[in-house]
């Protein structure tokens, strides 16, 4: 067919998609540097099942395999979920939530451009649920944990479950940040001592707080590109320090400043990278803020008072649900309809 | 400087304009056949008044206007009329509709004119001249600018002339601007006074200075024939796709909104394109009918050009002219965001035809398969009517049609800056168009069942009332016999005969009355 318009702006969905994982590179690198190789390991192993996992689906559904292949958005759930557990895991929980996100998250709610939830969220919730105590064991970054892999030892413990002689699973992997908080907090401790520990660096968790620095400067150039609004993350990361100022104002020893919440866990990652998500957050700019809102809250309430270590995952999920809701209600006025008719 | 406002949105595509503006616009030589459609204009059909065999002069009326909202034909030269039958024309349905042929006779021959001085005439004369004179609207609506002239008891505070010339491509406005400013100058003062507006303001987009200047020349040198000169302005508007949709460009230039579902006169507005404003100059102050304008030639062509056209020249010879390329495979008539496939290339130019663009394969290539909506807001970012396209588009698709209309579907101008955009390529506003059309359809048959529905009714009505008439009759004639056999035992004085007398005739013309009525209410007139 043949119709109006008949040009059209150079875009598509695969680039817009390939731009979004351009700007998790950053972050990556910088989780390379202080974490060692293993993340590529299981961004590696996340690709591959996202792929397999989405052909499959569309086989199954009867749908055009290669177009959906390459719009790279299997890849993006992929990365993002692979960014969100712990790279020292054994090989099938990567493959198992890559392949829940894809199969039952995205395409069975109908592929690309359907899916209620973020899929990366769905995968990561999965898990958490599912195999909490491989959850939580996170490398230590470097010089922090009693024993350090090489990455060939690390690839032997994610392919066959076996560590070098002599050593644990306690000895090279470690608590989040958040999770040492948290207990710390539990055992009464106040939040400057347990801060002075090694694994906290100038704003949060050692390491981490760069691998964010990472995320942040990718956002940015997201932003920059018009891939996202300002909206989402502006929101988000805004109502997180005014919340966790509040509360850190009034009882400093037992709430840790805002800062260390931004540098924490998934929060720069959630702020430009998941929340943004446009299939699964709302249309409408006032829309996004009262979302973002909501989602900080939602982060901390469950950071601060909730049993998981981080909050941005059911935040996200939360929040997903009420999309529909948020942009009914939010819906700007349109042209001639603003305002006094006269 | 005049302050200017932003509608929301807009894009701003490659204006492939500079192609097409080089040369002077070009007299295109008399053709061997034209095709006049009677059918050119918003409205109804112009009713043929010439036959097959007839000779026209050139100018000479051969549609009359039918109808309200109708506009006059004219013959664009002298010669012969060979056929009025249907012919295939420029329309998106691809059917063929009423034209007359006409095979000049080479003589230019023209019917007596009859110039006006517009200031001696009252505005309904003025409408009627312009009505008869076949002016309507060239930026492509081609709605008969008369009735836009016919405001009622509203008043018109600012005259716009449109010569925002948007759309990429097309530059017969920008070429007309710098080679007929004068002209347009003096017609938008004639507009002016038919409409008694305060304001001339003239919307140029600032892409094309020499416009602008030769716009502001030509009202600095009419200052001592227009007596309103320092009512007149030309604003330059800021360059964005689409500023000259009418209520983009009212916004821009006023800072008003027209209400959704109103039109710009409720707001004290009134809007021309700047070729109407000139066509009028010439049908007023020459008294020459609408029978020619220009068209801008471009696309896939060796010498893209402007060209002065008469109405009813076949569009296969105006291409001929520029040289259409070798790997033209089809073409578009208006500009490339709103314009329509042509069916084929013998239509006939028409008066709303602003643009013939060729195309190939090359220039507009096929957009890529669509993918699904991601929900990205590129298009809610673009969109100068503020609707969410996105929305819209799920609508249509799922035919839920009623919250399409909720969510403003009516209010879209179909400008296609969200198919522009959108990186799914999902032909957008094909799906506002298919939605559009279907509620249309679907409230044209409920209004058809509305009528039956109303028409039973008082069927079932009547026959329920001539029931009961007929056992009233039945009543009061029974009635009447026993009074009679009554007044036979006791006779009533005069007085009392007389009273009841008058009283019956009273009854008589009452019931007469309520018949009247009600059969009235029974065939509506309409």
């Amino acid at each position: 067919m043949f119709f109006s318009p008949f040009i059209s702006k150079p875009d598509s969905v695969a680039r817009i998609m390939l731009k979004v994982l351009l700007a998790l590179i950053p972050g990556i690198a910088l989780y390379v540097w202080y974490f060692g190789p293993a993340i590529l390991v299981s961004i590696t192993l996340a690709s591959l099942t996202a792929l397999g996992t989405e052909a499959l689906m569309l086989r199954l559904r009867d749908r055009p395999v290669a177009p959906f292949l390459k719009d790279n958005s299997a890849l993006l759930t992929a990365w993002l979920l692979a960014l969100s557990i712990p790279p020292l895991a054994p090989w099938w929980l990567v493959v198992v939530g890559t392949a829940f996100a894809i199969a039952i998250a995205k395409q069975l709610y109908g592929g690309l451009g359907n899916n209620l939830f973020n899929p990366a969220m769905v995968g990561y919730a999965v898990l958490i649920i599912s195999f909490p105590a491989q959850m939580t064991h996170w490398v230590a970054p470097h010089g922090l944990g009693q024993i350090e892999l090489g990455f060939l030892d690390q690839l032997e413990y994610i392919f066959l479950g076996v560590l070098p002689n002599n050593a644990t699973l306690d000895a090279v992997t470690m608590a989040t940040p958040l999770d040492t908080l948290k207990t710390h907090l539990h055992l009464g401790q106040p939040v400057g001592q347990i801060l002075d520990m090694p694994i906290y660096g100038y704003l949060a968790g050692h390491g981490g707080e760069m691998v964010a620095w990472g995320f942040l400067f990718g956002g940015l150039y997201l932003l920059a590109a018009r891939i996202i609004s300002w909206h989402i993350p502006v929101a988000y990361l805004g109502s997180l320090f005014v919340i966790a100022g509040i509360f850190h104002l009034v009882d400093p020893a037992r709430y840790v400043a805002p800062l260390f919440h931004w540098y924490s866990g998934a929060a720069m990652l959630g702020a430009f990278f998941i929340l943004t998500d446009p299939v699964s957050s709302p249309t409408t700019n006032k829309g996004r803020l009262i979302f973002a809102a909501g989602a900080a809250l939602l982060t901390y309430l469950i950071r601060v008072f909730g049993g998981f270590p981080d909050g941005v995952a059911f935040a996200t999920l939360l929040m997903n649900i009420s999309v529909p809701l948020i942009v009914l209600y939010t819906q700007p006025p349109v042209f001639g309809k603003k305002g006094k008719q006269p | 400087m005049r302050k200017l406002y932003h509608f929301h949105g807009g894009i701003h595509p490659p204006s492939n304009k500079t192609q097409s503006t080089r040369a002077a616009i070009a007299h295109a030589p008399l053709p061997t056949k034209l095709i006049v459609p009677l059918h050119q204009h918003a409205g109804e059909a112009a009713k043929p008044i010439v036959q097959a065999g007839d000779h026209v002069l050139k100018g000479q009326l051969i549609g009359m206007p039918d109808g309200f909202v109708s506009s006059a034909v004219h013959a664009p030269t002298s010669g012969t009329i060979t056929a009025i039958d249907m012919q295939l024309i420029a329309h998106p349905s691809g059917l063929p509709n009423l034209c007359a042929t006409l095979i000049p006779d080479g003589k230019e021959e023209w019917v007596g004119l009859k110039p006006v001085d517009y200031r001696s005439h009252s505005t309904a004369e003025l409408q009627q001249l312009l009505r008869m004179a076949g002016v309507v609207g060239l930026g492509g609506a081609a709605f008969p600018s008369d009735i836009k002239l016919r405001i009622g008891k509203q008043k018109i505070t600012t005259l716009i002339l449109n010569g925002a010339e948007c759309e990429p491509y097309i530059t017969c406005d920008d070429m007309l601007m710098r080679e007929r400013a004068a002209e347009i100058v003096q017609g938008a003062e004639m507009l002016r006074f038919m409409l008694d507006a305060t304001e001339v303001l003239i919307g140029v987009e600032d892409n094309k200075p020499e416009a602008i200047a030769a716009l502001q020349q030509a009202i600095t040198a009419n200052g001592r024939v227009l007596q309103q000169s320092k009512r007149h302005e030309v604003v330059a508007i800021p360059t964005i796709y689409p500023g000259g949709g009418a209520k983009q460009l009212i916004r821009v230039i006023t800072g008003l909104e027209v209400p959704s579902g109103k039109l710009p006169t409720d707001i004290g507005v009134q809007c021309f394109n700047v070729a109407t404003a000139c066509t009028v100059y010439r049908a007023l102050a020459h008294g020459e009918p609408l029978l020619s304008r220009v068209i801008t030639i471009t696309g896939n062509v060796r010498q893209a050009q402007n060209y002065e056209v008469l109405i009813g020249t076949p569009l296969a010879e105006l291409v001929a002219l520029s040289g259409a390329l070798p790997d033209t495979d089809r073409y578009i008539m208006g500009g490339p965001m709103m314009g329509m496939p042509l069916p084929s290339v013998l239509v006939p130019a028409v008066k709303a035809t602003n643009c013939i663009i060729a195309a190939s394969a090359k220039l507009f290539p096929p957009p890529p398969p669509a993918m699904p909506c991601i929900r990205c807001t590129r298009c809610v970012d673009v969109c100068p009517a503020d609707l969410q396209p996105q929305d819209l588009y799920w609508f249509a698709q799922s035919r839920e049609f009623g919250r399409a209309q909720v969510f403003s579907l009516f209010d879209c101008i179909e400008c296609g800056a969200c198919s522009y955009v959108c990186p799914s390529h999902i032909p957008l506003v094909q799906y506002y168009r298919f939605a559009k059309s279907e509620i249309r359809a679907r409230e044209h048959d409920k209004q058809l069942a509305d009528q039956a529905r109303v028409r039973h009714e008082y069927h079932e009505q009547r026959l329920e009332r001539e029931k009961r008439e007929k056992a009233d009759k039945l009543a009061a004639r029974e009635k009447a016999a026993q009074a009679a056999k009554l007044a036979s035992t006791r006779p009533l004085t005069t007085q009392q005969q007389t009273e009841q007398t008058e009283q019956t005739e009273l009854e008589a013309s009452r019931a007469h009355i309520r018949e009247v009525a009600q059969s009235e209410v029974e065939h509506p007139e309409g």
